[in-house]
């Protein structure tokens, strides 16, 4: 796909993989030049991804049989509003230094996208601008889609009064 | 924000009043104020922090979560099929349209999206787009209940409830329907459904058309929502708006027309677009689709072949019950894929259809057990939601009514 040979030309080794399944196409490149790549790719005339689509992560800690190293991926779903294709990049994301550039400078949207990863999965996202928890309150402690957070753990909020 | 008016005399008994009193501005100063998170003005629960000077926003700080029911973490413990129960409380006022969706995404990742029988296509179609058409009745009718217009929100509520009492009649319940399969759908439609269907779009038509008379000649109602929460298509699909609120700035994405599924490239229908991006034309772009999906409805009713409505897949579908009971294939059948799930190959896919709040996007990833290593809803209206600060700045708080009302936030699917 031409967004794909466009990208492994642009940047070559940067990008660390691609495949493409079930119609969707996918590239993981190096978390150190994530930003730029993904700017690289809402930029330029051929891919013109304007639109970020989703973001999200997946903790392959438990993936069979062995678990995934790194653990952690960040899957960013672009759309191109213009050339209407769509591409996957993923960026591995290592438990003891869990932490990628943030995006929004390039997708407002990604704003609140960013906080719901930090808060479910504790990756921070270097440079934006408000990193609060979004979907659980701020007194709670953990990660909880995090593999090793157990379904049945409970943290009833007890605001204590001061 | 200076008043105008001459501020109040302080006279201190006994100490002379002091001449240049009059001249000294009254001290003002911006306020925090909470809206939510359980607002009359504002259906779904939702907090949003104003930092108002008077009556104009300065800043808003929306905070969401209060619905959050784990919908990821619960679905990486169910059984691919026990998701479904799931996906109906996502966006609860178009339950079938978050089934299909979900359905897809697995079957595209199980390589069966192909053999699926066109009558379950063509039913998965129809149940879609009766949940489409209440999903903006409800949108449109709440907002303009919000805005003082009770008259309206009861003709739209009273055809949303001729769409429910029949997709109740198909699914045997109301609102939380389960009713779509992996390989196709749980039941039949039934008996006289295609005649009762045209019956109520006829009535519909006549309900919809009643109620919008009420709202686009109304003077308070336009007011309200003509330029009013205004943005441009560009920054729309910066901030990841898709949807009537993205096709309201004039941007004609729709992922039906864009990248069709299931039978939608067989229909004939067009795709509403704003012009002006504010909140009438969010109103209006709502109210234009109910009629062009009432027009799918009926084409598709032609259309609809007899046929099976499930795969002939003993490693997918469930065996009938005849069998079950009679059978010991029939019985281990049932039994594994009740409790080991229907086995999902390696992988991973992002499928996107075009939800009530526009893509509906499902990201799994399976590791070739019966659950969904990670099973990733991508929620239309969470990334549209976090839009409103950007649409109420320097705006009154009464503005936050229409314009949070147009976004149409729905707490299940943003909260998830």
């Amino acid at each position: 796909m031409l967004a794909l040979e466009r990208l492994k030309e642009r940047f070559g080794p940067a990008v660390l993989h691609t495949a493409s399944a079930h119609g969707n196409e996918m590239a993981t490149v190096e978390r150190a030049r994530s930003k730029e790549i993904l700017a690289f790719l809402r930029d330029d005339a051929e891919t013109a991804f304007d639109f970020l689509s989703d973001l999200t992560a997946v903790d392959y800690v438990a993936y069979p049989p062995a678990g995934r190293e790194p653990r952690f991926e960040v899957v960013y779903q672009l759309y191109s509003t213009s050339k209407q294709h769509r591409l996957r990049v993923k960026v591995g994301v290592p438990e003891d230094h869990a932490e990628v550039a943030s995006v929004t400078e390039l997708w407002p949207g990604a704003g609140w996208l960013e906080r719901e990863v930090w808060d479910l999965y504790g990756i921070k996202f270097a440079g934006h601008p408000d990193l609060r928890r979004i979907l659980m309150y701020d007194e709670f402690v953990g990660h909880p889609l995090r593999k090793d957070y157990p379904k049945e753990k409970r943290q009833p909020l007890v605001r204590r009064s001061t | 924000m200076e008043s105008s008016s001459k501020p109040l005399r302080r006279v201190v008994l006994g100490q002379p009043v002091p001449a240049d009193l009059d001249d000294e501005p009254l001290p003002t100063e911006p306020m925090t104020i909470n809206m939510g998170p359980s607002h009359p003005a504002t259906h779904g629960t939702v907090r949003i922090v104003l930092l108002v000077d008077g009556e104009f926003v300065q800043d808003a700080d929306v905070q969401v979560g209060f619905l959050h029911r784990c919908f990821e973490k619960e679905s990486e413990h169910a059984t691919y099929t026990q998701v479904f129960p799931y996906t109906d409380r996502l966006n609860y006022v178009s339950p079938m349209l978050n089934n299909v969706g979900y359905a897809l995404a697995v079957e595209k990742l199980l390589g069966i999206d192909q053999q699926i029988p066109e009558r379950a296509q063509y039913i998965r179609v129809i149940v879609g787009e009766m949940s489409r058409i209440t999903d903006h009745l409800t949108c449109n009718g709440a907002s303009a209940m919000e805005l003082g217009a009770f008259t309206p929100f009861l003709y739209l509520m009273k055809a949303r409830e001729w769409l429910y009492e029949l997709l109740e009649e198909v699914s045997g319940a109301r609102l939380t329907h389960s009713y779509v399969r992996i390989g196709g759908v749980a039941a039949d439609l039934t008996a006289g459904f295609a005649d009762k269907l045209r019956a109520i779009l006829l009535k519909l038509r006549e309900a919809v058309r009643d109620a919008d008379a009420l709202l686009t000649k109304n003077k308070i109602f336009r007011l309200r929502m003509d330029d009013v929460g205004t943005i441009d298509g560009k920054t729309a699909i910066a901030w990841g708006w898709t949807g009537p609120c993205l096709r309201s700035t004039g941007v004609a994405y729709d992922v039906r027309k864009d990248h069709p599924y299931l039978t939608y490239d067989r229909f004939d229908f067009e795709v509403p677009v704003g012009s002006r991006g504010d909140n009438f034309d969010r109103y209006a772009v709502r109210m234009e689709e109910i009629q062009q999906s009432a027009k799918i409805l009926e084409q598709a009713l032609d259309q609809i072949p007899a046929g099976p409505i499930l795969l002939d897949d003993p490693q997918i579908v469930l065996p009938p019950k005849r069998e079950v009971y009679n059978t010991i294939e029939g019985m281990i059948n049932h039994f594994k894929l009740i409790i080991d799930g229907i086995r999902v190959p390696p992988g991973e896919i992002y499928s996107y259809t075009e939800g009530g709040n526009g893509e509906l996007g499902f990201y799994i990833v399976s590791d070739g057990t019966g659950r969904p290593y990670k099973c990733r809803v991508r929620p239309p209206c969470f990334t549209i939601v976090q839009t409103l600060p950007v649409l109420i700045k320097g705006r009154q708080i009464a503005d936050i009514v229409p314009t949070f009302g147009m976004l149409n936030m729905i707490g299940g699917e943003c909260d998830r």
